[in-house]
């Protein structure tokens, strides 16, 4: 164990980078609130109010600044933890600064009306250079972050040679391994985007850009995905007195999320010209793929459940579920956010499908699949091990514990309400990314009116439970005096005694392959884009 | 490594899950020629209103009694912005952007693709029910985004 005043300037860094994150969920829950009553025929939106200026900033917020944050501080949390030693802090502040920097830079310029372009920046959509210069600060900055967790376990494996990787940072180093290839595609998109938007080139090639952007997009998904199942596989089962269900398969899991995660960005692109139909069927095979390592995920945390309560005596489905500590805020947190995946996970496969994707592609119901996930286990994971990690970081007891509670539940319910109505609504047709939907009273539009009623008041339980959440962090910080020790203990594995197979330690071997089968999923639709390039586009600024 | 006996028949019955679905979209796909929409031809976006035929969009009759129907896509409307075709009329829509992407989507149909500048687009429909429908752009293409949209009048 680390010393006192060690530990305190460790949970510096950490503390700036989950409560920039929890800051940034804060502020977009602000702004995604009015854009449910925005969407509605009643309520709609005042004069003043811009729609799509609010919404680039709720997306950048939510998708790229509260949850790249969160991982940011999480992983370095664990590894700092578990990897005890006299350490300097200057990649982990220097992180934290590029990071704070570009996302400033970028809300600056979406503050201003100079960069309404969403969160997917889509070209020939022409924002500010700043704004893509932001982003691609707030990339860079993660990696500094990445390096800092493999130098750390470069130096556990120098000065415990033949020891196994602890696994919560086998399961940290593996998930920023995967984050720095599939980051490398939105990189080479901005080597695009910051010339032609400085006017040093004079068009873009758009399909080309997309491709690039999607090779990024749904690895960003995967990204929050691993973070949520570091909490699953090595906090959670603390809460219950359980274990892991098993190390060398948390480790499969995480190595398997490492391989599959990049090869299946085309499955955004289904309904877009210039990619041949053979290589959309191949990105629906490769998307199907990394639902393996959810379904082992799903047995574990499962086995993991009911081995505890066997220990306990319990029997049964009812009993173990039962058993679950679904008082704890930590654990209600990450268990309700493991009910919302399983609806998640049935609509993603209905997404990834190919030709069913006709039905929903651009369509509300998308707005309600990511809503349920990332918005469902990932950051309701997040919100609940922020409560874990809180009174580990300050020294300083949870205010209101009770509250915390009542937040997630609140999460729960209103995230229930508004994926519903989306999915519903997008059935029905109702286009996503769209200030109003009334559509001169169009026939068609009729139906989806009372769902957009619906969704803004699940909206409106989310806005309120964020808010409870910031009541009782700030609430810890400034109100609590009474005191909690700083330790963090990980959970065991049950097959502890048994060794961990050699292929399963080989994180940056499993890391060439993964850039092989990257390719392997890309070198035919790009060089399909590339053989005969295409005309380019100007670009225009429309808002 | 040692995988529980319920693990393994929990990832048989999950493998074989994605098998079933995969082998359903393959037959929908190879036997059934159902693919989402792929255009492979080019065009300058630039010179969309010049470049035939675009240069007259709307709805032309092929020799086989079937339609075919151009549409160009620009900030924040349609063009055509009406279009009618007869109950029962089998459509090719192809759709291209002449400024940044739009979406070109409607709803109850199974028409639904992006308008990508730079490249020409299509999907074919069926239009059984006579009725009006909406065209609509559904992806977010400037200030006046939700103003986008057409009508289609099937008689």
């Amino acid at each position: 164990m680390a010393s006192d005043a060690q530990l305190r300037r460790e949970n510096r860094v950490v503390i700036a980078h989950v409560y920039t994150s929890t800051a940034a969920i804060a502020l977009g829950a602000v702004f995604g609130v009015f854009q449910g009553f925005a969407r509605t025929s009643v309520f709609g939106a005042p004069a003043w109010f811009d729609y799509y200026r609010i919404l680039t900033l709720h997306g950048v917020l939510m998708a790229l600044v509260f949850t790249t944050f969160f991982i940011t501080g999480l992983s370095l949390f664990v590894t700092y933890r578990s990897i005890p030693r006299a350490r300097s802090l200057t990649m982990g502040w220097f992180g934290w600064w590029l990071m704070v920097a570009g996302t400033a830079m970028a809300a600056v310029t979406i503050l201003m009306g100079d960069a309404t372009v969403l969160y997917t920046f889509y070209a020939p959509l022409k924002a500010s250079p700043w704004f893509y210069v932001g982003a691609t600060l707030l990339i860079l900055g993660t990696w500094v972050v990445a390096f800092e967790i493999f130098e750390n376990v470069a130096y556990f494996r120098r000065n415990n040679p033949g020891a196994v990787l602890p696994l919560v940072v086998f399961g940290a180093a593996a998930t920023f391994l995967m984050w720095l290839i599939a980051t490398l595609g939105v990189v080479a998109e901005m080597g695009l985007l910051i010339p032609w938007a400085f006017g040093w080139t004079k068009g873009i090639d758009v399909m080309l850009t997309r491709m690039f952007f999607w090779y990024f997009g749904h690895p960003l998904v995967y990204f929050w995905i691993m973070g949520a199942y570091l909490i699953w596989y090595n906090i959670i089962p603390t809460r219950y007195g359980g274990n892991t269900f098993s190390d060398a398969l948390t480790r499969l899991t995480f190595i398997m999320l490492l391989l599959l995660s990049t090869p299946v960005g085309i499955h955004h692109e289904f309904m877009e010209p210039g990619i041949s139909s053979g290589w959309k069927m191949l990105h629906t095979l490769t998307t199907y793929g990394v639902a393996i390592p959810s379904f082992i995920t799903a047995f574990a945390i499962f086995a993991s459940f009911e081995l505890a309560a066997l220990a306990r005596g319990k029997r049964g489905f009812i009993a173990t579920v039962a058993s679950l500590p679904w008082n704890d805020p930590v654990f209600s947190g990450a268990g309700l956010g493991m009910i919302l995946f399983i609806i998640g996970g049935f609509g993603g496969l209905v997404n990834a499908s190919y030709s069913m994707d006709t039905l929903v592609h651009n369509t509300i119901w998308i707005v309600g699949h990511f809503h349920v996930t990332v918005g469902g286990p990932v950051a309701l994971s997040f919100l609940g091990a922020a409560y874990w990690m809180i009174p580990r970081l300050t020294g300083r007891a949870l205010w209101k514990p009770e509250w915390a509670l009542f937040q997630t539940r609140l999460w729960f319910f209103g995230m229930l309400i508004m994926s519903f109505s989306m999915h519903f609504a997008g059935l029905l047709g109702a286009p996503r990314r769209t200030a109003e939907v009334g559509y001169m009273g169009a026939a068609a539009a009729q139906a989806w009116q009372p769902l957009m009623l619906l969704a803004a008041a699940g909206g409106f339980f989310l806005f309120a439970s964020i808010i409870t959440f910031a009541i009782v962090a700030i609430g810890t910080l400034v109100q609590n005096e009474k005191t909690e020790p700083m330790d963090a203990v990980f959970a065991t594995p049950a097959d502890a005694a048994a060794p961990t197979p050699g292929f399963l330690q080989h994180l940056y071997r499993w890391g060439a392959v993964a850039i092989v089968l990257a390719v392997l999923a890309y070198v035919g639709p790009l060089g399909e884009l590339l053989r005969h390039p295409g005309y380019l586009a100007p670009g225009m600024r429309t808002w | 490594m040692h995988v529980h006996k319920y693990e393994r028949w929990w990832m048989l019955f999950g493998t074989c899950m994605l098998v079933v679905f995969l082998t359903i979209i393959g037959v929908a796909a190879f036997l059934d020629n159902i693919n989402p929409p792929s255009g492979m031809q080019r065009i300058d976006p630039t010179r969309v209103a010049q470049t035939p035929p675009f240069d007259s969009p709307g709805l032309h009759k092929r020799a086989d009694g079937t339609y075919e129907a151009y549409y160009v896509a620009q900030v924040f409307s349609f063009t055509p912005a009406t279009l009618t075709v007869p109950a029962g009329s089998r459509v090719t829509f192809y759709v291209t952007s002449s400024d940044v992407v739009h979406g070109f989507f409607i709803p109850n149909t199974a028409i639904n693709m992006m308008a990508i500048p730079g490249w020409v687009n299509e999907q074919t429909h069926t239009f059984d029910r006579p009725g009006e429908y909406l065209l609509l752009c559904h992806e977010y293409c400037g200030i006046g985004h939700q103003n986008m949209f057409a009508k289609i009048e099937v008689r």
